[in-house]
């Protein structure tokens, strides 16, 4: 059954086995953390957790690869 | 203990070559990062996985990998960032992993030496002894830059693949698919059958449309009709000699500039397309660096990607190491799936002699003398097949070359390193202040030293920097690693050998337990 993740507190909705990434761009959430230098916007880019730009933080962890990670219920996300 | 066998990747490679050395009774690990097995090209929905149903090629592999399930340790969202060699000549396969520690199968902990508790982290450190590795770990999307391309809704054509493939989304609305290849006609077809707007494929090489594809010549009618029928079907343009070159919008894709090329790829003329997603591809980049830690050789494929040097029996260039798949030449799903039964079968030569050569002796047809060696580990039907199977996806790379054209569609402020940010113009001043290979500009301009560690801009600063083909990569580690899982590797243990447990299970001969191919 679906369940749902928060997203700087506001809720998305998730399929069970959905990446974070994946459950993100569907919910139209396409950028989540911006570069070091340019402050550019950054979101899914390679799908396959080689290209480490889509970096983010769950549950105030260190930042991981969200095209890897599979969102659990309860998860809550923080963008930049 | 020691595992006879560890696979790493599960994608079409990685789990037949597991399978058909679980099958004969060597103890395997597999590991692979992602959620579930399948790799790029049976990469399925968590619900595919649990009603199959779907393509038949998807059903079979997962009833693969159910019965590797049973007969290995698979391990799933493990990264293996390096694989060192012991003095007694086993390997350490080192991975990380946020994953709960594995629990509940035979072999399960026994053989996973130095798992240490999550640490304050989160990711755990994990390593297996082995005495063979299987190197299956695929490729990556080779992205070219261009003005724009680091725009939210840019996605690489693999990234908007395994997006849709793995969770069941679109990349956008309306999307645009470019860049060269076969490969772009999958990508275009899939979101056009999810019910999203595919406003245009648009392939930089070539200029015979579909009708006179490449695949068509190959004897892949049957493929390339069924992309061209529903292309048409969902009224999809498919443009050759066509690229997206730039992409614009503030904070995500909001257009992109379509161009028309000339057979070099240099601009002609443009024009400007809506869109709200773009899914860019020019190919593959094989993924090879676990073979290269490890001193395995490297040739040039056909489009002068490294990939690892392997005999008919792919066996690499240093003792105990296989690789199948993409590592050892880009040539799609099917050549991946039967190079890693041919691995296997050689590991089980290798593991237990007397197995194979009493099974392929009543099978072997020929009165020839055989080469030592190769032809009882790869009976002649398959070395056939696997040769032309390999000429074919050579065939392929060869009608999609890239060119050098593209350079001109960057602007000084591009960024070609994604990572640390790195523009054009900043490559341009390392090379006029004397760098002339990738390895000089990223000293002087940092570009590829980033998380990535180049794997996306890699390809494209070796062009820029002039050299004639890309170097293989000199990664001191294959992914990043994070100083916890580290830490917890300081004080492996190693356990007591088990080697009882493998002899239980070895009564299962090496057959051919899936050996039913499509006929193409
Ligand atoms: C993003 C992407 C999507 C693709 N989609 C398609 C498609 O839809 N259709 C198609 O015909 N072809 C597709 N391809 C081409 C694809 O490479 C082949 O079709 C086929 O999947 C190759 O099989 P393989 O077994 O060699 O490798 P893969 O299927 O790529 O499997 C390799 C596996 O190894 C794992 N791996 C790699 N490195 C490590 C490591 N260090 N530690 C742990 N695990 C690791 C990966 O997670 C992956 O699961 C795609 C390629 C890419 C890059
Ligand atoms: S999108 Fe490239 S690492 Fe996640």
């Amino acid at each position: 059954m679906s369940f749902h993740i928060t997203v700087d507190g506001r809720p998305v909705p998730v399929t069970p086995g959905q990446t974070i990434g994946a459950a993100l761009h569907a919910a139209g959430v396409r950028a989540w953390r911006t570069t070091r230098f340019g402050g550019r916007p950054r979101g899914l880019f390679c799908g396959i957790g080689v290209c480490f730009d889509c970096l983010i933080s769950v549950n105030g962890r260190p930042p991981e690869r969200a095209c890897l990670l599979e969102a659990q219920p309860g998860d809550e996300v923080t963008t930049a | 203990m020691t595992y006879d066998l560890v696979v790493v990747g599960g994608g079409p490679a990685g789990v037949a070559g597991a399978l058909t050395a679980a099958l004969a009774g060597l103890r395997v690990a597999l590991v692979d990062s992602g959620l579930r097995l399948g790799g790029q090209y049976f990469r399925h929905t968590q619900d595919a996985g649990q009603h199959p149903g779907h393509a038949p090629a998807l059903d079979r592999f997962l009833r693969q990998a159910g019965a590797l399930g049973t007969r290995a340790e698979v391990l799933l969202r493990h990264q293996v960032w390096s694989v060192s060699r012991e003095p007694d000549g086993d390997l350490l396969v080192h991975c990380a992993t946020r994953a709960a520690a594995v629990t509940g199968t035979a072999v399960a902990g026994a053989a996973v030496i130095g798992g240490a508790p999550t640490g304050a982290l989160g990711e755990r450190a994990v390593v297996l002894r082995t005495r063979r590795l299987l190197i299956a770990t695929g490729a990556h999307d080779r992205p070219l830059p261009f003005p724009g391309w680091d725009l939210p809704g840019v996605l690489t054509a693999g990234g908007a693949q395994a997006l849709l493939k793995g969770g069941g989304v679109p990349a956008g609305r309306r999307i645009v698919v470019s860049g060269t290849g076969p490969f772009l006609l999958p990508v275009a077809t899939g979101l056009a059958e999810a019910g999203v707007r595919v406003l245009g494929v648009y392939e930089a090489n070539g200029g015979l449309g579909l009708a006179r594809h490449p695949l068509l010549a190959l004897g892949k009618a049957g493929e390339a009709a069924g992309y061209a029928a529903a292309l048409a079907r969902h009224r999809v343009p498919y443009r050759t000699r066509q690229a997206v070159v730039a992409a614009h919008g503030e904070h995500e894709v909001e257009a992109v500039t379509v161009a028309r090329l000339d057979k070099d790829w240099n601009v002609l003329s443009t024009r400007v397309v809506e869109c709200d997603a773009v899914a860019v591809g020019y190919g593959f980049v094989p993924q090879v660096e676990l073979g290269t830690q490890l001193g395995c050789a490297t040739r040039p494929d056909v489009d002068g990607s490294p990939v690892l040097r392997v005999d008919a029996t792919l066996r690499t260039t240093v003792p105990g190491v296989w690789a199948a798949g993409e590592p050892v030449g880009v040539g799609g799903w099917r050549l991946a799936e039967l190079e890693g039964r041919l691995a296997g079968r050689a590991v089980v030569a290798d593991a237990r002699p007397t197995l194979v050569t009493s099974t392929t002796r009543t099978t072997r047809t020929s009165t020839a003398t055989p080469p030592p060696g190769d032809t009882a580990v790869v009976p002649g039907v398959f070395a056939r097949r696997h040769q032309r199977w390999r000429a074919f996806g050579e065939a392929l790379q060869r009608a999609y070359p890239v060119q050098p054209g593209w350079q001109g569609w960057l602007r000084d402020d591009t960024l070609v390193c994604r990572c640390e940010e790195v523009p054009l113009a900043r490559l341009r001043e390392a090379r006029s202040l004397g760098a002339t290979d990738a390895r000089s500009v990223k000293l002087l301009a940092r570009p590829g030293m980033g998380w990535c560690q180049g794997r996306v801009c890699g390809y494209a600063v070796s062009c820029l920097a002039g050299e004639p083909q890309p170097q293989p990569p000199r990664r001191p580690i294959a992914q990043p690693v994070t100083l916890g899982a580290l830490a917890s590797l300081a004080t492996p243990e190693p356990t007591a050998d088990a080697d009882a447990t493998a002899d239980a299970t070895a009564g299962a001969a090496p057959g051919e337990p899936h050996d039913d191919h499509p006929a193409h």
